[in-house]
């Protein structure tokens, strides 16, 4: 698992309040792990922190997997 | 099917809470089911124990660091390792403890306690439409609006939480316990200052009476002690500052030395219950609410009225109300903040309005034990009006060592809790802007 891989999981347990074995990379946010659209605003603030990356709306829109996370983290972060 | 509710009841016996007009009689509001969070414990019993045994909630603020503050103690919510602290993870999920202010999360354990003591937790579809929530707050997600508007400052409005609205607001509270235990009946919440936890459970009471639902979930929730809350008041000359060496002397109503409330926190929720409801389904029942009085000073947006003209009007309503003679009323559970004006006007009230009952009464203050709840202290306080019924015993007014001179000949249950004949009760809270509230319970 990539290092991008460890630190999404970990945000996505602490903001979700899911247990670790839930978030798998095909896990959806909103059907697997019972997040709102709310929450994945606050997702996408806390990678956005977390990794230095701006996560445009257009962008974020497009977010429902964990893997859709790590993968547009791995291809903007500088 | 949507249910519409039980009819009317054609005839119900004993005394009566209100009449909507003459010769009709409404219906009774009982109390089948109590929630505490507060400085002495995060349950009912284990607060009055504490209450009972002569405790004191205070002590130096852990919450920030207050050394250059003029008031440096408060009465804090003790932390889940302590003997007597606050467990958030038995009753609030995770994801909302992260989102919303603490007030909320002692709002929703506390109706999660009276919920379970009322045997309510599985309640039908049909039960749960004429079931609502009326849990209030003075003052709200203080420490979130403050902390929040540093995140704004130094981050900008794209680092704001999108749950920053509905984790502050007063109403979320009642928004949060509905939407857990599915409550579709009202959902409503007053905010009066130090007066919402007495009003919030009068006016649940008039919307049972008034037939809005059969069981209502009331009380008030409080959470400020942050730099913010605790500037503030303090600011206004309200909180105690002689006292920072000695955290626990510091809450002293009616003693001469007092010079302003220590802010407590933690929440207070009771079920009330419509009596032919709860007593079809053999509800376990504590008392009956059977006065709510209601007044404003029209005087100072701090200051009580020199004449305590409010407090009494709002007393002598809810006595009225009740239906009881004057000499009925065994305890008060004084609004008695331990401010200089505060609680000698309250006392100069509660004297022109009972008279030489006053001699066979007692009065006391919790809040020398667990301080000023603000929002929360009037449900809180209701709670323990309730238990004195229940347990014929009066919990004490703590560190009354020199009562003020227009004390004396007042029973104000100095240091000990007292065994005592106790068939009804008066509760008083009284807030910020004039507003006063007064409730009248009785044994049944």
């Amino acid at each position: 698992m990539s290092e991008t891989a460890d630190r999404v999981k970990k945000i996505v347990v602490e903001h979700l309040g899911v247990e670790a074995e839930k978030v798998t990379e095909e896990a959806s946010f909103i059907d697997d792990l019972g997040a709102d659209s709310l929450d994945i605003v606050e997702l996408v603030m806390a990678f956005e922190e977390e990794f230095g990356v701006e996560i445009p709306d257009d962008a974020a829109e497009k977010i429902a997997t964990v893997k859709d996370a790590i993968s547009f983290i791995d291809a903007n972060k500088g | 099917m949507i249910s519409n509710g039980p009819p009317r009841p054609s005839r119900v016996g004993g005394l009566l809470l209100y009449e909507i007009k003459k010769g009709k009689r409404m219906r009774r509001v009982v109390v089948t089911g109590l929630g505490l969070v507060t400085p002495l414990g995060s349950s009912v019993e284990t607060t009055w124990k504490n209450i009972l045994a002569g405790k004191s909630g205070a002590g130096t603020i852990t919450r920030f660091d207050a050394t250059d503050y003029a008031c440096r103690i408060a009465c804090e919510v003790k932390p889940a390792d302590h003997e007597y602290g606050f467990d958030p993870n038995l009753r609030v999920d995770h994801k909302v403890q992260r989102q919303v202010d603490p007030f909320i999360i002692y709002g929703i354990d506390a109706a999660g306690q009276a919920i379970e003591d009322a045997g309510l937790l599985d309640m039908s579809e049909e039960t749960r439409f004429r079931a609502g929530v009326s849990i209030g707050s003075g003052i709200g997600g203080l420490p979130g609006i403050a902390s929040e508007s540093i995140v704004l400052h130094e981050k900008g409005p794209k680092r704001v939480s999108p749950h920053f609205v509905h984790g502050r607001l007063i109403n979320l509270v009642s928004g949060q316990v509905s939407i857990k235990y599915g409550l579709m009946g009202p959902n409503h919440a007053v905010v009066t200052a130090c007066s919402t936890g007495a009003h919030s459970i009068g006016d649940a009471a008039r919307m049972i009476a008034m037939d809005d639902a059969d069981i209502m979930l009331a009380g008030g929730a409080e959470a400020t002690i942050c730099p913010l809350g605790i500037a503030g008041f303090a600011q206004a000359r309200a909180l105690s500052t002689n006292f920072n060496d000695s955290p626990e002397r510091a809450s002293r109503p009616y003693d001469k030395d007092r010079d302003g409330f220590v802010m407590g926190e933690g929440a207070g929720v009771v079920v009330l219950e419509e009596y032919e409801h709860a007593k079809a389904r053999g509800a376990k029942i504590y008392a009956e609410v059977i006065g709510y009085g209601l007044s404003g000073d029209a005087y100072h947006v701090t200051a009580p009225h020199p004449e305590g003209s409010g407090a009494f009007r709002s007393m002598q309503m809810a006595m009225k109300k009740s239906g009881l003679a004057l000499e009925d009323i065994d305890y008060i559970n004084a609004h008695g903040t331990s401010t200089p004006m505060g609680d000698e006007l309250e006392l100069g009230a509660v004297r022109r309005l009972f008279g030489n009952n006053l001699d066979t009464m007692s009065m006391s203050s919790t809040k020398s034990a667990i301080g000023h709840l603000l929002g929360g202290a009037g449900a809180v306080e209701s709670i323990f009006c309730i238990l004195a019924l229940r347990d014929q015993i009066v919990p004490p007014t703590l560190n009354l060592d020199n009562p003020s001179d227009s004390c004396i000949g007042v029973d104000l249950v100095p240091y000990k809790a007292k065994e005592r004949k106790v068939k009804a009760v008066l509760n008083n809270s009284f807030g910020f802007g004039g507003t006063n509230a007064s409730l009248v319970m009785r044994a049944i």
